[in-house]
């Protein structure tokens, strides 16, 4: 072999590469800002408001803060929100958590506080929490704060008032036989009566949560939620109420693979583009609609739109009002620069700050800015809130996360096989996952 | 070339007929390579072993490690419980449903796919006009990223989509079907699709297997007057053995592994009617965040396909390969 190189140059530049490789490989996706020696710092903050109109709203209060903080700068980092919860999973495992981050609450919170990697904000916020009520403690472990809502959500019907009409429904339904004879006379006039987006699993998961909220005393649902269990009666008497309602056959052709939220073709971008007429989902949907469907398009919507709660189960012995929910908040990676990830998180709660995101169609979480929801329907959603005593969270984020998933994962194996699925499975689901713990 | 034949003969000639002399005190010295190849074989070997060794090695050593912890994947592994993750996968009807999904798609393959790459493989291998062109057509699926093909699949799918007019348009109304939605086709519409995707790879791997049949044959078989369909039976097709085998093995290999289509394009459900080992494996490691579970399902994900992949080659590949290398070099 003729060559001018010698082994050892070989071996060198080997060395190199594999070197090269390394750094490559263990290099940090840098996500964390931090501190510079002049006192500016960059937050990072990864979020699942990627379409308008909160990433908006989001946009633009960064911005004001900015404009006030000028040693305060962000990169904001929108996610997806079906691609979101693995993502931070894995960077908080990595230590490599952005500064702040999206974050659920519950079971869901409670699960990632494990990793050690979230910071107790109790000594930066404590002097103002109280001003957001009972639904900031949701947001504690142990007594310690390691998220701030920014929202809080509730979930119920979404419906066309225009599509009501043509079927002959003059009111929304409070029963469910009401529901379920709305259900008829909307396919009689042949409009697909309610979309569901169970390619998620999670939606489906609503309903089985507000047939148990309807089934179980208040008492036994926080019990529930505080020992991991679904071995109360009642939850299995959900199951069942399910299971009639399934009969009645409600949902739009194929749902099994529709997608909650994702594209014109989802549960939400029916509804929005008048393709079905109800939905339970969260009071985010019209948040989503707007991005679903042309900006003209809704603007001649929103009057059509209407909400009630899901309807009261004839018999049952649970709370009829009781509602089904959660909020939206960040939390503050443990490197995060203080008090600036904090303060941060403080501003989003301001008044001026929340009446943007009412605005954005979002139940703010401070109750001073209220009065800024503008859309009629989010207008009945806080009324039912007012006049409810109870609300439950979502039950697959009140449990730990794969307790949570295996819920999910049973109600949507019951969807697509309601007239063969025991209604036991849904129980037997989650106490098999609550061994796992 | 030359260098090649040197590190072959000195690692697989028999140690006794280079080795020196035996010392006087009756030990027997390995037979010591120059210093020029010991450096050869670091330079040339070691980057590809130090990746291989971090990147496939060490993670499988620590996922099977992991296994054996009730973890969630966050905090320090201290729930010990031993095989139980191990046992739990195994007992548990999803993922014995899982793997028989893997195994009805590696099947269908082998009985779907292969006859029609092969009839496709002779049909292009004659001289026609645009026949490269008809080349290039049938491999391009196999380009196109599996998530853009998912996409795409996913909407030409939907209820009243491009699929179900298509075929209402040619008077097969009545054969439409959910077929995304319906958990007793679904796993059928994903064959469908992972077929449209890879018969272009078979393909072109087949027509590299004809060219290589020496028309000497053929011709040879003309002359003796058997057919066409003689030639092709008891010449052509004998000949493309090998090819067929390589093909059979990175088929199913890939059917084991089928994850990126059905992840997109029904998330493994309804009701796992699509869920394979790798979408299981998914679900719990990630989504339910259960590490330890999840990575125990990773490790007999691995085991399986490993100890099919060792079979294949031991009583199957075999035949294709042994000798070979060697005979290439000597």
């Amino acid at each position: 072999m003729r060559s001018t190189r010698t082994p050892r140059k070989y071996a060198a530049v080997a060395m190199a590469s594999v070197a090269a490789l390394l750094l490559a490989a263990c290099g940090s996706s840098g996500s964390s800002g931090g501190n510079s020696a002049s006192g500016k710092v960059t937050l990072t903050w990864w979020s699942n408001a990627n379409a308008n109109p909160l990433l908006g709203v989001f946009q633009t209060l960064m911005k004001s803060y900015h404009a006030s903080h000028p040693n305060v700068s962000f990169t904001y980092v929108p996610i997806q929100n079906e691609q979101y919860d693995a993502k931070i999973q894995v960077a908080l495992q990595g230590n490599n958590a952005p500064d702040i981050f999206f974050q659920r609450g519950g079971g869901f919170m409670a699960t990632q506080v494990k990793s050690g990697e979230i910071k107790n904000l109790s000594p930066y916020v404590s002097s103002w929490i109280g001003e957001l009520g009972s639904q900031a403690q949701a947001w504690q472990i142990g007594g310690a704060q390691y998220g701030v809502p920014y929202d809080l959500h509730t979930v119920g019907f979404w419906y066309r008032k225009d599509l009501f009409a043509k079927a002959g429904i003059t009111a929304p339904p409070a029963t469910m036989p009401e529901l379920e004879s709305d259900v008829t006379k909307l396919k009689a006039a042949n409009i697909v009566p309610i979309a569901v987006g169970s390619k998620d699993q999670w939606p489906d998961a609503f309903y089985y949560d507000y047939f148990a909220v309807r089934e179980c005393s208040v008492a036994t649902l926080e019990a529930a939620v505080k020992n991991v269990t679904a071995n109360a009666p009642c939850f299995a008497k959900a199951g069942t109420d399910l299971k009639s309602f399934m009969a009645t056959n409600p949902f739009q052709p194929a749902f099994l693979n529709t997608p909650a939220q994702t594209g014109a073709g989802s549960s939400a971008g029916m509804v929005a583009s008048g393709k079905a007429a109800m939905e339970l989902q969260g009071d985010w949907d019209p948040s989503v609609f707007q991005a679903l469907v042309p900006k003209s398009e809704w603007q001649s919507d929103t009057t059509d739109l209407g909400w009630f709660g899901f309807p009261a189960v004839p018999g049952a012995p649970g709370n009829a009002t009781a509602l089904l929910g959660g909020s939206d908040g960040n939390s503050c990676s443990n490197s995060a620069p203080e008090p600036a990830c904090a303060d941060f998180l403080q501003y989003l709660d301001s008044a001026s700050a929340q009446k943007l995101v009412a605005g954005a169609s979002l139940l703010p979480a401070n109750p001073a800015a209220a009065s800024a929801v503008s859309l009629s329907a989010d207008q009945s959603v806080l009324q039912a809130s007012k006049a409810s005593s109870f609300t439950q969270e979502y039950l697959d984020l009140a449990w730990p996360t794969n307790v949570g998933t295996a819920l999910d994962a049973a109600v949507a194996t019951f969807f697509a096989k309601p007239t063969t699925t025991s209604t036991q499975s849904i129980v037997a689901a989650i106490d098999q996952a609550a061994t796992q713990q | 070339m030359t260098e090649l034949k040197g590190v072959t003969a000195a690692a697989g000639a028999p140690a006794a007929a280079v080795a020196p002399p035996a010392s006087p005190a009756g030990r027997r010295h390995r037979p010591r390579r120059p210093r020029r190849q010991v450096v050869e074989l670091v330079v040339l070997l070691g980057p590809a072993l130090v990746l291989f060794a971090s990147f496939v090695l060490l993670p499988i050593c620590i996922s099977a490690y992991y296994g054996l912890f009730n973890w969630t994947g966050y905090g320090p592994l201290s729930d010990f419980t031993g095989l139980h993750n191990y046992k739990l996968v195994l007992d548990d009807p999803v993922f014995r449903s899982s793997l028989l999904h893997n195994l009805i798609i590696a099947a269908l393959s082998l009985v779907i796919q292969l006859p029609i790459s092969i009839a496709i493989a002779l049909l292009l291998n004659r001289r026609m006009r645009g026949g490269s062109f008809l080349r290039m057509a049938v491999f391009a699926p196999y380009v196109v990223s599996q998530a853009t093909t998912a996409v795409l699949w996913l909407l030409l799918l939907q209820p009243g989509g491009f699929v179900d007019e298509l075929m209402k348009a040619v008077g097969l109304g009545g054969l439409v079907q959910e077929w995304l939605a319906n958990p007793t086709i679904v796993l059928y519409t994903m064959f469908v699709v992972l077929t449209w995707q890879f018969i272009g790879f078979g393909v072109i791997l087949l027509l590299a297997g004809l060219q290589s049949i020496p028309a000497e044959l053929r011709e040879a078989a003309a002359i003796d007057g058997a057919s066409a369909w003689q030639t092709t039976r008891r010449i052509t097709l004998p000949l493309l053995g090998p090819t067929v085998r390589i093909w059979i093995f990175l088929s199913m290999i890939g059917s084991l592994q089928v994850f990126d289509l059905v992840w997109i394009m029904t998330l493994g459900g309804p009701a796992n009617a699509s869920s394979t080992m790798v979408t299981y494996m998914i679900f719990f490691g990630f989504h339910s965040l259960e590490f330890g579970y999840g990575s125990a399902a990773a490790v007999i994900l691995f085991v399986i396909s490993f100890v099919l992949a060792f079979l294949y080659q031991r009583f199957v590949l075999r035949r294709d390969t042994d000798g070979a290398l060697t005979r290439a070099v000597r």
